[in-house]
């Protein structure tokens, strides 16, 4: 055999092996189940998008996540679907001269809506800003961690999503998997996100999180409460956001979200845009209100006012 | 003679200064200003309308708005308890026997304890009116002076409201937050910052 020869078929050889290698590994990247996984895992594999499936499909989806997720955690788990309120538009108030930035409203959230514990996830982000600056985020610290607040000379600015009018997380999801809810919440169908992330890149505000590894939520702790679309345990590789405590806002009476329950200041108001009597059209009527961003044009529905 | 002249020249003017108040209370008052169109209002009101307003006994009940229980010091209440046995003492002056862990630090040179609290009945409060109000109302005492925070209390701009967004609400006193006699809302300890990105990295 000549040099010439034995080159050849080692460069052969070398090629098929590569695209042995290469087979078995798309094969796995498809990820199909295999045939002995359990019907449940095949459910969910075809499980249509959120606001395409029958009333019969959702009552079938919701049956089997509460299944899947009350032996996860070995208690009562329900997951509901409550539709919007006719002739509700959420709204949401923030008193930035009430604000002493104690983060409870944080971990008030992370209580509520099952956020992972480790690694850690925030929906709130409270910065410190200088009263000197006014609200300049260039001079926002987040990791401020004095002995007692408020601390003098700093204000305090919570913030999370601002569910947006004019949304632009809601348009480059290449899947649709997020949109605007009538009552005007933004919300993910956790099922049907692919994890491209390119909500997050678009949102002005950070207000999106991704779930890089698979959430911790230790079990006594799991709210078990949820809502499709808000606080039911998220798979890892999935975008999440506020959703103004979608399970307890929805209801009929509708409670309070949780960071406005938990706030020791009475910063947070929160209320039903469309109704004249509400208190988030008396303070949009007679307060200094601004919204985050204006010149972006995304219409927030997060009013700051002072 | 001079001096004559002046009298009879400001009675004369105080003369013309009664006619024409009497003659603005007959013909009501006329409030006017405009609206956010840019539309002219005119309001009229009658004479006894205006004065209504400053007749406490007939005017009508202020609204009352529900809430939680007042926040008591443990065991405290009702005062009367200890209070129905004793004479009240109005003088001003600093306790020294009871109560000593309270201090004023709340326009302290200008009141003392009995300017809010009864001193007929210490189960209640009163109002620089006279009128006698339960602890349950402590809002209208903290308006007399706060008025502008009472009207956005009232709305539900200033303090906290809980209950249901859509059905009944309840609205923390004043008391609740800021102590009456140091009312400045005293700072706490903060939440644990969050973990900043690199130290999650493994």
């Amino acid at each position: 055999m000549s040099d010439e020869q034995q080159k050849e078929t080692r460069v052969f050889k070398q090629t098929r092996r590569k695209v042995l290698k290469g087979l078995a590994a798309g094969a796995a990247v498809l990820a199909v189940p295999t045939p002995q996984a359990s019907a449940s895992v095949w459910e969910a594999f075809f499980q249509k998008h959120f606001r395409e499936m029958s009333k019969d499909e959702l009552v079938r989806v919701l049956a089997r996540l509460e299944k899947t997720y009350s032996r996860q955690y070995g208690k009562e788990v329900t997951v509901s679907a409550t539709p919007p309120i006719e002739g509700v538009r959420f709204g949401y108030g923030l008193d930035l001269s009430r604000c002493i930035g104690c983060r409870r409203c944080v971990y008030g959230c992370v209580e509520e809506n099952n956020l992972s514990r480790e690694p850690q996830l925030h929906l709130i982000r409270v910065v410190r800003l200088q009263k000197e600056k006014g609200v300049d985020l260039d001079y926002a610290e987040h990791y401020y961690n004095p002995e007692l607040v408020p601390e003098p000379g700093y204000f305090y600015m919570p913030i999370s999503c601002q569910q947006c009018e004019n949304s632009p997380c809601t348009k480059v999801c290449p899947v649709q998997a997020t949109w605007k809810e009538k009552d005007g919440i933004v919300v993910v169908d956790y099922n049907w996100c692919i994890g491209c992330r390119y909500c997050m890149a678009s949102c002005p505000y950070g207000a999106r999180r991704f779930n890089w590894r698979r959430p911790q939520i230790p079990a006594e702790n799991l709210n078990p409460t949820t809502h499709y679309l808000g606080n039911r345990p998220r798979p890892v590789g999935v975008v999440e956001k506020c959703t103004f405590c979608i399970q307890r806002t929805r209801e009929q009476p509708g409670r309070y979200p949780a960071c406005q329950e938990v706030c020791p200041v009475g910063a947070r108001k929160f209320g039903n845009l469309l109704d004249p009597k509400s208190e988030m059209r008396a303070l949009i009527e007679n307060k200094r209100v601004f919204i985050l961003k204006e010149d972006l044009n995304t219409r927030p529905k997060f009013y700051y006012f002072f | 003679m001079n001096g004559r002249r002046l009298l009879l020249t400001s009675a004369g003017a105080i003369a013309i200064v009664a006619l024409l108040v009497s003659i603005a209370l007959a013909q009501g008052m006329r409030e006017k200003f405009f609206d956010r169109d840019g539309r002219l209002v005119v309001i009229e009101r009658s004479a006894a309308e205006q004065l209504r307003t400053y007749d406490i006994r007939s005017s009508k009940a202020p609204e009352t708005f529900p809430v939680p229980p007042p926040p008591f010091s443990e065991g405290i209440f009702p005062c009367s308890d200890c209070h129905a046995h004793m004479s009240p003492d109005q003088r001003p002056r600093v306790l020294t026997e009871e109560h000593t862990d309270i201090v004023l630090n709340h326009a302290e040179g200008q009141r003392w304890c009995l300017d809010c609290h009864n001193t007929d009945d210490r189960d209640t409060l009163r109002l620089v009116s006279g009128e006698i109000i339960p602890f349950s109302e402590s809002y209208r005492l903290c308006g007399q002076c706060h008025g502008d925070k009472f009207r956005e209390w009232r709305e539900g701009l200033h303090g906290k409201r809980t209950g249901y967004w859509n059905g009944d609400k309840e609205y923390l006193l004043c008391a609740h937050c800021h102590n009456p006699h140091d009312p400045n809302f005293k700072p706490m300890k903060p939440m644990p910052p969050p973990v900043r990105p690199g130290e999650t990295r493994r």
